[in-house]
């Protein structure tokens, strides 16, 4: 089993500014809780988390933060729809085993999503694949390939095809490099320069 | 002495106390539409309450616990409470910051009124004329408990197995005198398995003929060989295969055997044999039948109709902890819970710790969960309402 890492996750502040104050969270695969923390802190939300891994539960019952220990792949429907005002999905949908189905589910349980996934599509991952003929390991997919979490790696592209065929609306694109939004590049050909994009979703 | 083991985060050497009310006419109403009175309370209570008396937290205890559960009753007592490495200082229910109180549950038979104690009215003790209790009944004594040590509401409420029972329905009945509530290996309601593992146990004790039909007080006799039975199984269900095979296996007791003999051979038969022995000196039978009756008899679900009904007007934060391997109160019980109180849209966290141990777990140190409780209890401790 791989252990959680706590690595360092630029979409913390992102995330937490595109949701309005005082809103109904859920959190997916939540981590040590820090995204829930700070919109419960500085924005005046409610909601948990869901997260897998003891460590990371323990280390959101340390910050107060209200978690739920649960397995992504046994699925959502206990939650009821348009229960939550936001579903948060940071950087969790390329390790779940259906994330499709998975994101069917938060469209139907969240008024809004928020979905961030690290780009596979991105020219350095492209060109460690072309260049040396092995599975790229980079910065921000630090695994080999028989350790790694991510067992479902999708470029920019793919994201806008399976959006279409389950019919999500894309309401907002960020395109991010090194943490920054602020790059020329990425906001041009997002599936070429954006190390990672966060999305918000919602239903067409 | 055992000096050693009194040691800084220990409580030390602790006193049993006891509070007695529903004093005749102004008996309790028990849930059967039965009054009791007088009712006494042993209880234990370690460290201190604070001015505005906002650090209290009710321990609640499982079916064969007590009011003893933390530090020791004497210099030469061997056998700390039962929840020593949970409570004391710098533990997770720490003395240095909170007041703890551990009352025996009524009906039971560690200092509260329960079957064995004198009935008043008659001079001898209740045996069967005792009424029926309930979980309800158990919470409803101890609020008269928390009232009169002048407790408005407790920081916590916090209990394993039918002490977890307790602690629901702590939430439910008295949703404004309770700031957070920490569940432990339980559930809503005992699951069928459950019960009949229960009704087996009773049998054990009604096939005993010195039980006779509860009056065995009198007759200078005690059903040892009943009780002992019901304990045996008991402890089966408390403890999980893996446990089981990792302490005993299916090692003999003797090396030297040719064929078999009926006589006690196998280890988990003197390890089952002997909580046997240990229990009936400390238990009561008739206190056995009742308590496992009231917890058959809890069932939220039959109560309000339904789970997210029960729980729409608990206030608290909750904490619901279970534990993998065990079967008696399953990790899916707790979920249902846990369900219940999120789709009410209350504050709750739920882990479920892993573990070999079984049910037993919730006795037995484990860091996850002390480490949960302990930061559970300081960020309810730390909201203002609470300096």
């Amino acid at each position: 089993m791989i252990k959680w890492q706590d690595s360092a996750r630029a979409d913390i502040d992102i995330i937490t500014d595109l949701v309005k104050p005082g809103s109904l969270i859920l959190d997916l695969g939540c981590g040590n809780g820090e995204i829930l923390n700070k919109l419960i802190s500085e924005k005046k939300c409610r909601g948990h988390g869901v997260e897998l891994y003891h460590d990371a539960i323990v280390a959101c019952v340390e910050k107060g933060v209200p978690v739920i220990h649960g397995n992504l792949d046994d699925g959502l429907n206990d939650y009821e729809d348009h229960s939550f005002d936001y579903v948060i999905l940071s950087r969790t949908l390329q390790v779940v085993h259906k994330p499709h189905l998975l994101l069917r589910e938060m469209i139907r349980i969240g008024k809004i999503c928020i979905v961030s996934v690290p780009n596979f599509g991105h020219y350095k991952v492209r060109s460690y694949l072309f260049f040396r003929g092995r599975m790229p390991v980079t910065k921000e997919l630090p695994y080999q390939w028989y350790e790694t979490p991510n067992i479902h790696l999708l470029t920019i592209h793919d994201f806008y095809a399976l959006c279409k065929s389950e019919n999500i609306r894309i309401l907002k694109q960020i395109n991010l490099i090194r943490g920054s939004r602020k790059s020329y590049w990425a906001g041009l050909l997002p599936n070429l320069f954006a190390e990672q994009v966060i999305f918000t979703l919602g239903q067409t | 002495m055992n000096t050693k083991k009194i040691d800084n985060q220990s409580v030390g050497i602790v006193k049993t106390r006891y509070h007695t009310f529903a004093e005749p006419p102004n008996k309790m109403e028990l849930e059967n539409g039965e009054k009791l009175g007088p009712i006494t309370l042993a209880y234990e209570t370690y460290g201190q309450l604070n001015k505005n008396s906002s650090n209290a937290i009710l321990i609640t205890h499982a079916l064969s616990g007590d009011a003893h559960a933390a530090g020791y009753h004497s210099e030469s007592d061997g056998k700390a409470g039962w929840w020593d490495f949970m409570i004391g200082p710098g533990k997770p229910f720490d003395t240095n910051k909170y007041f703890i109180i551990c009352p025996n549950v009524i009906g039971g038979c560690k200092g509260s009124t329960g079957p064995s104690s004198v009935n008043p009215e008659t001079g001898s003790s209740y045996n069967l004329d005792f009424p029926n209790i309930t979980i309800g009944d158990m919470v409803k004594a101890q609020k008269h408990l928390i009232s009169f040590l002048g407790i408005k509401k407790l920081l916590s409420v916090a209990g394993g197995s039918m002490g977890g029972m307790q602690v629901l329905e702590w939430a439910i009945r008295y949703p404004d005198s309770v700031l957070s509530a920490i569940p432990v290996a339980t559930s809503a309601r005992l699951s069928v398995q459950g019960i009949a593992f229960d009704i087996v146990g009773r049998h054990a004790i009604y096939a005993d003929k010195n039980w006779n039909n509860g009056e065995y007080i009198s007759q200078n006799k005690i059903p040892a060989q009943g009780l002992g039975v019901a304990r045996m199984l008991a402890h089966i269900t408390y403890l999980s295969e893996e446990s089981m095979f990792r302490k005993f296996g299916r090692e003999l007791n003797s090396e030297k055997r040719e064929g078999y003999n009926l006589s006690n051979d196998f280890e988990i038969e003197s390890y089952l044999r002997h909580q046997g022995k240990r229990f009936i000196k400390r238990f009561d039978a008739n206190t056995y039948l009742y308590i496992t009756k009231a917890i058959d008899y809890f069932d939220l679900i039959r109560d309000h109709g339904s789970l997210k009904k029960a729980f729409q007007n608990v206030l608290c934060k909750f904490l619901v902890l279970s534990f993998s391997s065990d079967w008696l109160f399953t990790t899916e019980q707790s979920r249902e819970i846990v369900k219940a109180l999120r789709i009410n849209q209350k504050n709750v966290t739920f882990c479920e710790i892993a573990s070999s141990c079984g049910h037993d777990a919730f006795l037995l140190r484990n860091n996850h969960m002390e480490k949960m409780i302990s930061d559970f209890l300081v960020h309810n401790y730390n909201q203002p309402e609470c300096q």
